[in-house]
């Protein structure tokens, strides 16, 4: 039913700037997903009339950096941009800076800006991205508090991080980016205490063998990492200090922690608002079809807004990383020019942490085998997730081969067994060589993964 | 500045200029050249700027270092002996003239 309505749209809302019956594409938010999806329409020869709304004034940058080089000074403003300056005019790509999608007249198929300016559209993408939950407790909006999510959080933390004073830093929620954050608070010298309600770090996200790694690395560098342990309260100064200002942190079981800078990494809201304005399916994300349509199929949504039905889990779910964001905007730009078919990327993440790098392919939650293979002690291994006797994702440290290869082999399908892994001497390089062809299969493969596999929680 | 030609998979080329202290990866990525994706940014993390330098190349490159060495292992077009990472190419008038090859796909 949602495919009858898109034929009849195409070349409605015409374009004038090119061949008749292309449709004007807008695109609402320039993160990663938005300025992929029209980077991508221009790339595969995509002629209509594109314009990409930006809320923020600054050029559509990465955010990856922000936790890390961004902080350190290794990486400067220039280097965060996603595409230069005159990329967009050179693209005729109208990137309309500083400006906020108000509203979605559906009926009428424009957008409307906070400006007052109208833009019509005959496709829309939602790539409004997710933003920082806050501390739901008292006091978590005294000075000092904050969360990392733009460019601006970044460089307000920066301005702190880099005074030339020792701070006592609290970082509450140990997934990510709150340890990314520990870690380069460590690394310029400060006193860094992380707090995490879970049993362990990044318990959502990875194995307990990567965890207690993780965990371990921080504590030798000389942070404090806390688990099961929630912050119930902040306190500004007392005395001659301000008192809007943040002092002390308040641990269940009454501990007080001083701090001069509490960071929150504790998850992500998506930017739904919009959406369930204009009356379109809505429940933790923009919900999406295969083809990450939305219920209205003349609107997409990708990235961190997006709750998709994911092949490698059976069910819907949204993720919040670079490689979904750019993924899903190449898939729906190419479904806008009509090559259309469902999305099916493999997941995957990484992290920087001091000189850790992890890489998480596929998605490891809901496993129920996991083999170790290299070696922990050196700091170099990966592990091996089995659902059932299917791989479903590798976690690596510091074994970027493993992750490749294994975001190959998810794609492609596999026969690897937990028994292959844990024989002495594995190498998942010898297996590379015996590669079939770059990932045709993967629509395929990924329907019978949604066959096989029961729900997990991502 | 260097100029680097973008050779695509189906015959056809692009030659663009590119300036210092951009990379390779980042000329395609400025100029929108489909075929690389470099999701990761240019940490050598993703694989997904895979180019093949042309095999008649004699313009000095880096060495491969120990860590894109293990990402093109990884790369989702087979590895050949003119691999290399695209965001570990710095340009420079060095390098002007360079050609490389795109794979038919990165992810």
């Amino acid at each position: 039913m949602a495919g009858a309505t898109e034929e009849t749209a195409r070349g409605t809302a015409g374009g004038t700037a090119g061949e008749p019956g292309a449709p004007d594409v807008v695109v609402v938010g320039a993160g990663q997903g938005g300025v992929e999806t029209v980077a991508a329409l221009r790339a595969r020869g995509f002629s209509g009339r594109i314009t990409l709304v930006a809320e923020e004034t600054a050029l559509p940058y990465q955010r990856p950096p922000l936790s890390k080089g961004y902080l350190l000074g290794t990486v400067d403003r220039a280097g965060l941009e996603l595409r230069p300056d005159d990329f967009f005019s050179a693209l005729d790509i109208d990137l309309v800076r500083g400006d906020r999608a108000a509203g979605i007249d559906r009926d009428r198929r424009t957008v409307e800006l906070d400006s007052g300016r109208e833009l019509p559209y005959g496709r829309l993408v939602l790539a409004t991205g997710s933003r920082p939950r806050r501390l739901p407790v008292a006091g978590a909006d005294l000075e000092g508090v904050r969360t990392l999510r733009s460019l601006a959080d970044a460089d307000a933390l920066r301005h702190r991080l880099t005074g030339g004073r020792e701070l006592d830093v609290v970082v509450v929620g140990a997934g990510f980016l709150g340890l990314e954050l520990a870690a380069t608070a460590r690394t310029l010298g400060h006193r860094v205490t992380v707090v995490e309600a879970a049993a362990r770090v990044m318990s959502r996200a990875v194995t307990g063998a990567v965890s207690e790694h993780v965990a371990a690395e921080h504590r030798g560098q000389g942070v404090r990492v806390l688990t099961r342990r929630e912050v119930v309260a902040l306190h500004g100064g007392t005395g001659s200090e301000d008192p809007g200002h943040v002092r002390v942190v308040e641990l269940d079981g009454g501990e007080r922690l001083a701090a001069d800078l509490v960071v929150a990494g504790i998850g992500a809201l998506p930017n739904v608002e919009l959406a369930t304005a204009a009356g379109l399916l809505v429940g933790d994300g923009v919900i999406v079809d295969p083809r990450l349509r939305t219920s209205d199929p003349d609107v997409y949504a990708v990235g961190d807004c997006a709750r998709f039905p994911s092949p490698w889990t059976g069910r819907h779910i949204r993720l919040e990383s670079v490689q979904n964001a750019s993924d899903q905007a190449r898939r729906v730009a190419a479904d806008i020019l009509g090559e259309t078919g469902p999305y099916t990327a493999v997941p995957w993440f990484w992290s920087e942490q001091y000189g850790l790098r992890l890489q998480m392919a596929g998605l490891t939650a809901g496993h129920d085998e996991a083999v170790v293979a290299g070696d922990p002690a050196a700091g170099r291994f990966s592990v091996f997730c089995f659902r059932a006797g299917r791989l479903t994702g590798v976690e690596s440290v510091n074994r970027p081969a493993d992750h490749g290869i294994s975001r190959r082999l998810l794609a492609s399908g596999t026969d690897l067994t937990p028994q292959d892994v844990a024989r002495p001497g594995f190498d998942l390089r010898a297996r590379a060589q015996q590669r079939p062809s770059p990932p045709a299969q993967h629509a395929q493969h990924a329907q019978h993964a949604q066959h096989a596999e029961r729900p997990v929680h991502a | 500045m260097a100029k680097i030609t973008y050779k695509h998979p189906n015959g056809t080329e692009t030659i663009v200029d590119v300036a210092a202290p951009n990379t390779v990866m980042r000329g395609a990525k400025i100029n929108n050249i489909d075929g690389i994706e470099a999701q990761c940014g240019g940490s050598a993390q993703c694989g997904t700027c895979h180019v093949y330098v042309d095999e008649a190349n004699t313009l000095p490159l880096p060495e491969i270092h120990e860590s894109e060495d293990e990402v093109l292992y990884g790369t989702a077009c087979p590895r050949r002996d003119n691999s290399r990472l695209s965001c570990q190419l710095p340009v420079s008038e060095e390098i002007d003239g360079l050609v490389v090859h795109l794979p038919e796909a990165q992810s």
